[in-house]
This record gives structure tokens, sequence and C-alpha cells, in this order.
């Protein structure tokens, strides 16, 4: 009795089990795998969450119009928590499910990991946050792709434009020593001696929280630099700025969205006027960005996250080339990525042939009258 | 251009010696009296710079002349920081005294954290900017490109706290009484030196130097926050080490050797390990004379 109970449940099992097969397969060819991978949970959460309203809110407006090629928009969404060795397996599983583009990872160390496995299948990976100069520069991955500007890109923005716009002839580099400002000097000083049209005359790191700075002004002010570009935040910026004014230098002062902060025209005053510095280009403007921040806040309840407005310019950017691909086909993808551009609420985009957005990142800004301008 | 280059490195690390040296003067003040290393001296500093930075901000609401706003915002902040340092040392050290000296240590520096925290919560984490208090005088227009006269000022004002402090300890009564205070404690009670007055009037002198200290120095750098007096009190604690600890004039010859090392190293090496050379001086100065430059032996002391 027992017995043939089981058999029948097994057999009721059996069935359903096939069913679901079927089910799911013949589902399958109607939609279009939309992969979120990244960091869903953990510590580094708040990175990643908004990704997945972003593309849930993007899936949900193509779907409203007919779909993908005529097919809804499905999304897949795998946790990496953020670790490279769990990204792996997050690749894994989304290239199993057979998705046709994948939005991630969020951090740079993760997205590393996971991109080896994207490539071998042949599946293009955007990332809204992924910001290491390596990924897109090294050439190494055709497949990836970003909304943001690589870490590298002030110090590029501002190099070009001490060369090109204000075409100075001796340049000094100089830094706290922390992190962020170091690294974007090393940079600076990297692309001033790539390009040669400068000389690179004075590369040094302050003491963030020193008394005094003169020692070093006077430095500067003897190997006769026309540019400081000055890697670091307001605080030591603003102590510079002031004692060089002070002693009646009028060096060119370019810095990084660490200086760009009203706090620093607070501090410096009159000495600030002048200032450039490198700061994210404004998007706050664009219709396109509020009206994804009004529907997220109608569908969630709440302000978006963290690069919530490159994770939305990703999502559209990815389904749109698939549209403009006619196919989810790899290469197919990629060249539509790379030709056709597309209004975003980072701006309207494409991509270059690394990877990066082009057009997306920072402004120069300069201190007039009080005010951080945008220099155009 | 090279002499012009050494002058200037010279000038610049008598501003950064000075600095310290103001700070120091009170630290090595009370270290001399009261054989405590007061950790909370920097906080008093900060305290004061941020007094200076309210009241100077209501005398220029009220439209003063900017000398005598600093006069004002000198003396409030003075005043305040007195307070201060006299209720610290009734809280803090007074029950420690007879408790081993690393008791009191480790107190100093619980309330050097304490200030530091209540003025992050009370006042504001942000760097706030310090107006500059102390006017560009006619006089000295000729060298403006080399001194500043914030610049003078600092080292007129340093040079006067030290000649008056030596003064002080060396011929007055109360003098008398801390120094008496300072070589042997209960013998000083003995003869009937009120102990507790000497203690208190120690660190209300040394808060009142470290407030002057922070209006003046803050005015010159034109910023303050909460966490200034922490990098700064170290400095003016290692240059009064340097110096000979208990020492007023060791305490200036202490900072102006610091500050100058530092410039000139920055200037002609590399201000990338400026730090680094600074203590690796400290170290070898010490190797050498173990009590400081001006420090005298004590070798009753276990």
């Amino acid at each position: 009795m027992l017995k043939c109970r089981s058999n029948k449940t097994l057999a009721v099992m059996a069935a359903l089990v096939m069913s679901m097969v079927f089910c799911s397969a013949a589902f399958a060819a109607d939609t279009i795998k939309f992969g979120v991978a990244g960091a869903h949970s953990g510590d580094l959460a708040s990175y990643g969450l908004p990704s997945i309203n972003a593309a849930k809110l993007v899936a949900a407006d193509f779907n409203a119009k007919g779909g993908v090629l005529g097919k809804q928009v499905e999304l897949v969404t795998e946790d990496d928590v953020c670790k490279p060795e769990v990204a792996t397996s997050t690749a894994t599983k989304l290239v199993g499910e057979d998705v046709a583009v994948v939005l991630g990872h969020i951090c740079s160390g993760a997205t590393k990991a996971a991109l080896g496995i994207y490539k071998d299948t042949n599946t293009v990976l955007m990332s809204p946050s992924a910001t290491n100069p390596a990924l897109t520069k090294s050439g190494d991955y055709p497949n990836f792709f970003r909304t943001i500007a690589a870490d590298d890109a002030q110090a590029r923005q501002q190099v070009d434009f001490a060369l090109d716009v204000l075409k100075v002839k001796k340049i000094a580099v100089l830094h706290d020593k922390g992190d962020y400002g170091k690294g974007l000097a090393e940079f600076a000083k990297g692309f001033v001696e790539a390009e040669k049209r400068a000389q690179l005359v004075l590369y040094e790191g302050i003491t963030p929280g020193a008394v005094d700075y003169s020692a070093v002004v006077q430095k500067v002010k003897r190997s006769g630099a026309e540019a400081i570009i000055f890697g670091g935040y307001h605080p030591e910026a603003s102590k510079i700025v002031t004692l060089m004014r002070k002693k009646k230098m009028d060096t060119i002062f370019i810095s990084d969205d660490g200086v760009k902060d009203d706090t620093f025209i607070k501090v410096a005053k009159k000495y600030a006027e002048g200032v450039y510095a490198t700061g994210p280009k404004d998007v706050s403007k664009n219709p396109l960005t509020q009206a994804y921040i009004e529907k997220h806040k109608a569908e969630f309840g709440s302000d978006p996250g963290a690069f919530f407005d490159n994770a939305v310019s990703a999502s559209i950017a990815l389904l749109s080339a698939i549209e403009n691909a006619g196919s989810t086909e790899y290469t197919a993808i990629v060249k539509a990525l790379q030709t056709h551009a597309v209004d975003t609420p980072v701006g309207t985009i494409k991509f270059d042939e690394r990877g990066d957005a082009i057009g997306v990142g920072f402004a120069m800004y300069q201190v007039r009258d009080g005010a951080y301008v945008e220099v155009k | 251009m090279d002499l012009e280059y050494f002058f200037e490195l010279f000038l610049g690390g008598l501003t950064r010696g000075s600095i310290y040296a103001l700070i120091a003067l009170g630290y090595t003040m009370v270290y001399g009296i009261v054989e405590l290393i007061n950790f909370a001296h920097g906080e008093i500093y900060m305290i004061g710079a941020f007094t200076g930075l309210i009241v100077a901000g209501l005398l220029t609401l009220l439209g003063w002349p900017a000398l005598a706003i600093l006069v004002i915002a000198s003396i409030a902040a003075m005043i305040y920081s007195c307070a201060y340092g006299w209720t610290m040392e009734k809280i803090a050290y007074k029950p420690l005294r007879k408790a081993p000296r690393l008791s009191a240590l480790i107190s100093a520096i619980g309330m050097s954290l304490f200030l530091q925290n209540y003025v992050l919560l009370a006042q504001t984490p942000d760097f706030l900017p310090f107006p500059n208090l102390i006017p560009e005088f006619d006089f000295l227009e000729p060298i403006e490109h080399i001194a500043r006269s914030s610049e003078i000022l600092i080292y007129a004002v340093t040079a006067v706290v030290m000649v008056t402090l030596t003064l002080l300890i060396k011929f007055t009564r109360m003098g008398k009484a801390m120094r008496a205070t300072s070589q042997d404690r209960e013998m000083a009670m003995l003869v009937g030196v009120n102990v507790n007055r000497v203690i208190s009037m120690t660190f209300i002198l040394g808060s009142a130097t470290a407030a002057l200290g922070g209006v003046l120095i803050a005015s010159h750098i034109g910023q303050i926050n909460y966490y200034i007096g922490f990098l700064a009190g170290i400095k003016a604690f290692v240059a009064a080490v340097l110096g000979g600890i208990g020492s007023m004039p060791g305490a200036v010859i202490g900072s102006l050797v610091l500050g100058w090392s530092e410039s000139f190293f920055t200037g002609y090496i590399s201000s990338d390990y400026e730090d680094v050379f600074a203590f690796l001086f400290l170290v070898v100065i010490l190797i050498f004379r173990p009590s400081g430059i001006l420090g005298r032996k004590e070798s009753d002391k276990v």
C-alpha cells in the first residue's frame, strides 16, 4: 500500500518536473535573459542593490513597449557579495542560464575575476561602477564595457587641460600621500611624462595636516613650474593656494574632485579664485535622469542609491544594443554598442573600442566669483 | 639665488618652529612642575582657536577694527581655555595625584579624546574658515614677500611668552612656589606652599599660552577643525622633549630645531619623508643627549 502510493507520488513528481522543463524551455525561447550580477547582500550591498532596481525599471519600460526583438526581457540576478572568489561561480551560473547580456559586476576585483568566464562564452558584460583602469585599458577583455569613468580619467582630464588649453611647459605634481591623492598624482605624472609636451619639474608628497607648507611652496617657486597638479583634498589645497597667493605667486592650480567642494571656496575665500578642479559631470538636469529617479520613487518608495544613474544607463545601452544588433549574437551586440549612440541618464553615449563610454565622466571646473563654474 | 632659497627655507622653518614653540611652552611648563605629560594640551589649543573664531565672528558682525578683534578674541580664548585647563586638572589629574604616573598619563589621553569628540559633536566635523585677524602692518610692506606680518607676530609672541614665563618662574613669589613644588611636593607643603593652588596656576598659565597660540596660529593658517590639536600637540611634545622637557628656552630651541630640520629636508631633499627625517633627527639627538638639548640630568629620580 505504502509502496504503491510512493510510486504514484514519484510518477506525479516526475511528470511535474518534465512539464516544468518543457515549460521553461518553451518560455526561454520567448524571453531575452538579462543577467544582473553584483553585491546584492553583505557589507557592500548598498552599491549593488540599486543596479537591480535600475534593471527592473528599464526592463519594465522595454517590456511595456513590446519587449526587445519582440520578446519580453527577463531578469536573472546573481549575488557575488563583491568577492572575487564568489564572482567566478556567479558568472558560471549566469552563463549556465544562457543570459544574453550581463549588467555588472559592481566591484572592480570581482569584475576582473568574473571577466574571463564571460569572455570564454562570448557574453557582453557592462559595469555601472567598476573603475579600475586596467579593466578596459589593458585590452584583454573586448567583452567588457562600463558607464562610469575609470580611476585615471581625472588625471587624464587634468593633464590634457594643462597641455591643450593652458599650454603650460613646466608642471609640478603634488599629492597628499593618501591612496586617493597619490593614485591620481601617479597617473598624472605618467601622462605628463608620456606626452613629452611639457616637463615634469617636481613630484612630491606633502604631509596632510601640517601647520605650514612654505617649504614646499618655495620648492615649487624654485622649480619654475607654471602649473601645479595636486592630488588630494581641500584642507591641504586651500593652505597651499593661500600661501602661494600671499607670496604673490600666480602658479596655476589644478586639482581633483576632492577639492571641487564648496568648503574649499569657503576656506580659501578670495584666494580660491581661478583655481581649476575636475569633478563629475552634472547630470541632475538631464530629464531622463530625473524621470528615472521619479520612477524609482514611485516603484520602490525611496531615493535611488549609489551608481543608479550609471546602472540605468548601462541597462538602456545593453538592451538597445540587442535591438540595434537585431540579434543576441556577441559580435553584433559589440558592434551596436560601438556604433549606435543612445540617450541615457549619463548623457548620449556610445563606447570606444576598449569599452569605455565616450563622453561620460569628468568635466573641468574653475572658481569664478566664489563658485565652481564648468569650463567649456 | 641659492642663498635666497636657503634664506626662504630658513624663514619657513622659523615660522614652523615658532608655531610648535607656542604650543610647546605650555606643555613643558606643566611637565616641569607637575611631571605630567598633559596630552590634552593640544586640545586646549584647539578649544582656544574655536573660542577665538566664535568671538571674532561676533565682533566682526559688530564691525570692530581687526586689531581690536584680535586682542579681544585672544583674551576671551585665553580666559575660556584657562577655565578648561583648571577644570581638567581638578577632574582628571587631581584625584590621581598619588596614583602611579602611568594612570595620570592614561587619564590625560582619555581627556584628549574626550575633548576632541566633544568639539566634534558640539561644533562640527567640517573645516571652518578662520578669519585673518592679523592686519598687514604698513611698515612691514617692504619685506612682505619675505615674511608676512602674521609670521612676524608669531615670532614676537613666542619670544615674549618665553621670556615672561622664564621671568615669572625665576623671580616671582608664585614662581618660587612652583619651583619648590617641582623639587619636592611634600616638603613644599610642609613649609606652607599651597600646592593645590600652585598646580592650578600652572595649568591656567599653560592653557592661556596654548589658547593664545591657537588664535594666532589659526589666523595664520586660515582654517580650523576639531582635529588640529592632535598633530600640533604631538609635534610640540616632540619639540619639548628635544629641547629638554621642563625647560622654557629648551622648548623654543627644540621647536626651532624641529621646524628647521623639516623645512630644510623638504627644500633640499623631499617632503615625502619629512616626518621620518624629523623623528630620525629626534632619535639621534636623544641618543647623545638623553635629557634633551637643554635638559638637566635627573639622577635623583628612579
